[in-house]
């Protein structure tokens, strides 16, 4: 045991065999190879989630008329090229859930903090790799599931990714859904439990909580909302399952009729029961969304203004209360159901005392900008963009979290504005913040600069056109769900908006071309880097780039706090936490 | 496989100064917590389902037709396999590998014992015995009441529907020959009978599911899994430890079902 232990203590990646190809890059428990893995896998369906919208906005910017250049592809989805009812609710439904499920939360939590975590804190690897491997193929499995609902009778699910019954309940595509969500949830529930442990367990040498870069507490806290909250959903899943194919009505309450028939269910169930069971996870979701995001802003905005991260232990404290409070405001998604003043009050208070941490954590990253001599590289500008986009995003979630505004905004695109201006504008700008700061680590190579404002401009001006009108749609009283508004006057009356919307996203859908190709030719083309190209302090940077399997060629020593930038009297402008201060 | 995790990484083995725990055990704390969730957010439907439930679609105790001293006897069952599997425990902590191997063994035994008396007096006869709810203004003469429970003898689409009553002593009674349109509504006393059944179905199933995996970990401890006690002998204690915590939750969730499925 003693000769085992002294031999963990020198790193010790040198003593093993070299692993075949297989091993190495398919069914490989590095968690850099299995972060890489989950990053690109999450890319790939974030750009499927993001075509299926783009046929759908042909749709809504254009109803009845036939999708030009790829409308003969569709099949039975476009008869004659025009998209039909039923495959517009089925795209809805699987944006959602892709974008979600498949595509932030994977490249977020499964991709960044799978490869940048473990690095940040000085651990080798995470605690259970072969658990951490089996995570991503499960996550895998479920994405593979999902993909094939497309081709099987009945298609892809088509409720919704909320997936409300009673309509969840008869729709068909719904039971591939449900199997689907099964993988993903078991998925989530192998990486947080790891995550976990990982942090607290596998910290070097002097990395004491409060040395742990904010990137490192906002995964910790994602994880404890990913392990609490996705059980419940999966309970409601099994339950909608037994629904679905074995007879039961939990969530079907008696004497309903469908299409003027009565329905042949044992009653006695209760709709809102799914609800509250899809909320009390979904909830917490959106917080799993937007705080690896936010962890990602602090570590680029302390690196780029050469300054401390203004209020760091605030942010800390903030971020673990956002977590705490994200579990009880759930029902704030269910004020038009009826439940009650005294529920909806109480949801209402809590949903205005979570806004309060949002606004310190956004407050403390604006502070830390206030007198730095701010350097522009491609991951700044896109924190930077975070910053007003999760703004407009948050502000205007406050007239939903009150019943009495939430009522007229409640199921229009008011809502749907401004939850895509929290995740989209909000946290895929933050995502894409983290590919740029990161990549240089992954590959040992820098993505170009040229292509990289090429990609920011049109990418932040366009999410604006796409997102901006629809809050005006909403105000106007269109419902979010409505394969042609123009059936209705107030529809009509706003359509101009629509169309612009859909032509934004188009041409953020061409934008996004200058990162595709940035991403691949940056790999054999972008300039070489060394170890720490941003002049960085925290510990992944001490890391060659790429690592290598074990890191470290010596696991490192935590000599200070994450954020030591321009200390006064110091050589340089940054004291990385693996080098010992100077005297 | 290349194992990074025992080569490199720390508390594997040995405890972290400050949780106590080594990962595997840290680990398994916070699958527990996740599964208490799981469990937690069925029992709350039960709850609020139970709460909600339209007058007299909530079935008496008489009426679910579960044996409480069945269902006893297999809480026993479980409670003496969580005494078995923790002697198994301290047998390798006293470094007495064959002694543990059967401590292993008979609590896969018990937990197959548990699965097979779930199927055969349970599971199976809840499938064959059925249950008639009479169409409004029908009655049966010897009979109270709008339902029948009992054994479908005869079911030919377009002909009367000829069925076996239970008596009230046990056996049957004489069989009944009812009209089709006298019938409501026929059932099993599977899930789809009422939400009672489907809960019941539900909650016990994924615990039997959760009983099986169980069952699987703990014969590959007992069989092949055994070889780590030669090359590690102190991980294969630990995990020997986990699967144990495992085995004690599935329990603990038994003493819950137990009572809100059988007694309440």
């Amino acid at each position: 045991m003693a000769a085992h232990d002294a031999h963990s203590h020198h790193g010790g990646h040198h003593s093993h065999h070299e692993p075949g190809w297989i091993r190495k890059y398919i069914f490989s428990v590095d968690h850099k190879v299995i972060g890489v893995q989950y990053a690109v896998t999450g890319l790939l369906f974030l750009l499927f989630g993001f075509c299926l919208i783009m046929i759908m906005r042909w749709q809504l910017a254009y109803p009845g008329k036939p999708i030009p250049f790829i409308g003969a592809w569709l099949g039975i989805m476009a008869p004659g090229g025009i998209l039909a009812p039923e495959a517009y609710n089925a795209l809805g439904a699987m944006h959602g859930t892709i974008m979600v499920f498949l595509g932030v939360v994977p490249l977020a939590v499964g991709g960044f903090g799978n490869y940048v975590l473990p690095l940040q804190i000085g651990a080798a690897d995470m605690a259970f790799p072969r658990l951490n491997m089996a995570s991503y193929w499960v996550y895998f499995c479920g994405g593979v599931t999902m993909l094939a609902s497309f081709f099987l009778p009945g298609g892809a699910a088509k409720s919704g990714w909320t997936s409300y019954p009673p309509l969840a309940n008869i729709e068909t595509g719904q039971t591939v859904w449900l199997i689907g969500m099964i993988f993903l949830i078991t998925s989530s529930l192998l990486g947080s439990v790891n995550f976990i442990v990982t942090t607290a367990h596998l910290r070097a040498k002097g990395m004491s909580l409060f040395r742990m870069p904010f990137f490192v507490w906002a995964q910790l806290v994602t994880s404890f909302l990913l392990l609490l909250a996705f059980p419940p959903l999966e309970a409601a899943g099994v339950l909608q399952l037994m629904d679905r194919v074995a007879g039961t009505s939990f969530f079907m309450p008696s004497g309903l009729v469908v299409a003027g028939k009565p329905t042949e269910w044992a009653g006695g169930g209760n709709p809102l029961l799914w609800q509250h069971l899809f909320w009390f996870l979904a909830h917490p979701e959106v917080y799993v969304l937007i705080l690896p995001a936010m962890g990602i802003v602090g570590e680029i905005i302390a690196n780029n203004t050469r300054k401390p991260l203004w209020g760091y232990k605030t942010l800390v404290y903030s971020v673990i209360f956002l977590g705490f409070m994200s579990f009880i405001v759930w029902a704030h998604h269910m004020f038009i159901t009826g439940m009650g003043t005294k529920i909806s009050a109480f949801f209402a208070t809590t949903t205005m005392i979570i806004s309060v941490p949002s606004v310190v954590i956004l407050t403390c990253f604006l502070l830390s900008l206030w007198n730095a001599s701010i350097r522009f590289t491609p991951p700044m500008l896109f924190a930077l963009a975070f910053l007003p986009m999760f703004a407009i995003g948050g502000l205007t979630g406050l007239p939903l979290g009150l019943p009495a505004s939430d009522i007229p905004l409640h199921d229009t695109y008011y809502v749907i504005a401004h939850f895509h201006y929290v995740v989209a504008p909000g946290t895929l700008m933050a995502l894409f913040a983290g590919i740029y700061y990161w990549f240089p680590k992954v590959t040992g190579r820098r993505m170009s600069t040229v292509l990289s404002h090429l990609h920011f401009w049109p990418t932040f001006f366009f999410l604006n056109v796409v997102f901006m009108p629809m809050f005006f749609v909403g105000m106007h009283g269109v419902s979010r769900r409505l394969y042609d508004q123009t059936n209705y006057v107030l529809g009509q009356e706003v359509q101009g908006l629509t169309v612009m919307s859909s032509w934004g996203a188009w041409m953020l859908g061409i934008s996004q071309l200058f990162f595709i190709i940035n991403f691949f030719w940056s790999i054999k083309g972008g300039a070489r880097t060394q170890e720490n190209p941003w002049s960085a302090t925290t510990l992944e940077w001490a890391a060659p780039s790429p690592p290598p399997h074990g890191n470290f060629a010596q696991i490192p020593v935590c000599y200070c706090g994450p954020y030591e930038y321009s200390v006064p009297g110091k050589k340089r402008d940054y004291c990385p936490q693996f080098e010992p201060l100077e005297v | 496989l290349i194992d990074v995790s025992t080569e490199v990484l720390p508390h594997t083995i040995e405890p972290h100064p400050i949780t106590g725990f080594y990962n595997g055990k840290f680990g398994m704390w916070l699958f527990l917590a996740s599964e208490v969730m799981l469990f937690g957010a069925l029992f709350s439907s039960y709850v609020l389902l139970r709460v909600g439930a339209p007058h007299g679609t909530w079935p008496t105790h008489a009426e679910t037709h579960l044996s409480v001293p069945i269902g006893t006897f297999n809480t026993l069952v479980l409670i003496v396999s969580s005494v078995t599997m923790v002697f198994a425990w301290a047998a390798l902590k006293m470094n007495d590998l064959a002694k543990a191997r059967r401590f292993l063994l008979a609590t896969a035994g018990l937990a197959t014992l548990f699965l097979v008396i779930k199927l055969t007096f349970e599971y199976s006869p809840k499938l064959q015995h059925d249950k008639i709810w009479l169409a409004e203004g029908h009655h049966i003469s010897g009979h109270e009441g709008q339902t029948l429970t009992g054994h479908i003898v005869e079911d030919i689409p377009g002909q009367d529907l000829v069925i076996e009553p239970d008596a009230h002593g046990g056996g049957h009674a004489e069989k009944l020959r009812i009209p089709r349109q006298h019938i409501a509504r026929i059932s099993t006393f599977g899930p789809e009978q009422s939400n009672y059944f489907g809960l019941y179905w539900t909650i016990t199933g994924l615990h039997g599911l959760h009983v099986l995996g169980g069952i699987i970990v703990i014969l590959w401890l007992a069989l092949p899994g055994v070889a780590l006690w030669h090359s590690r002998p102190a991980q294969f204690t630990n995990r020997v430890e986990c699967t144990g915590l495992y085995w004690h939750f599935v329990d603990l969730v038994w003493i819950f079902v137990f009572p809100i499925l059988y007694l309440l």
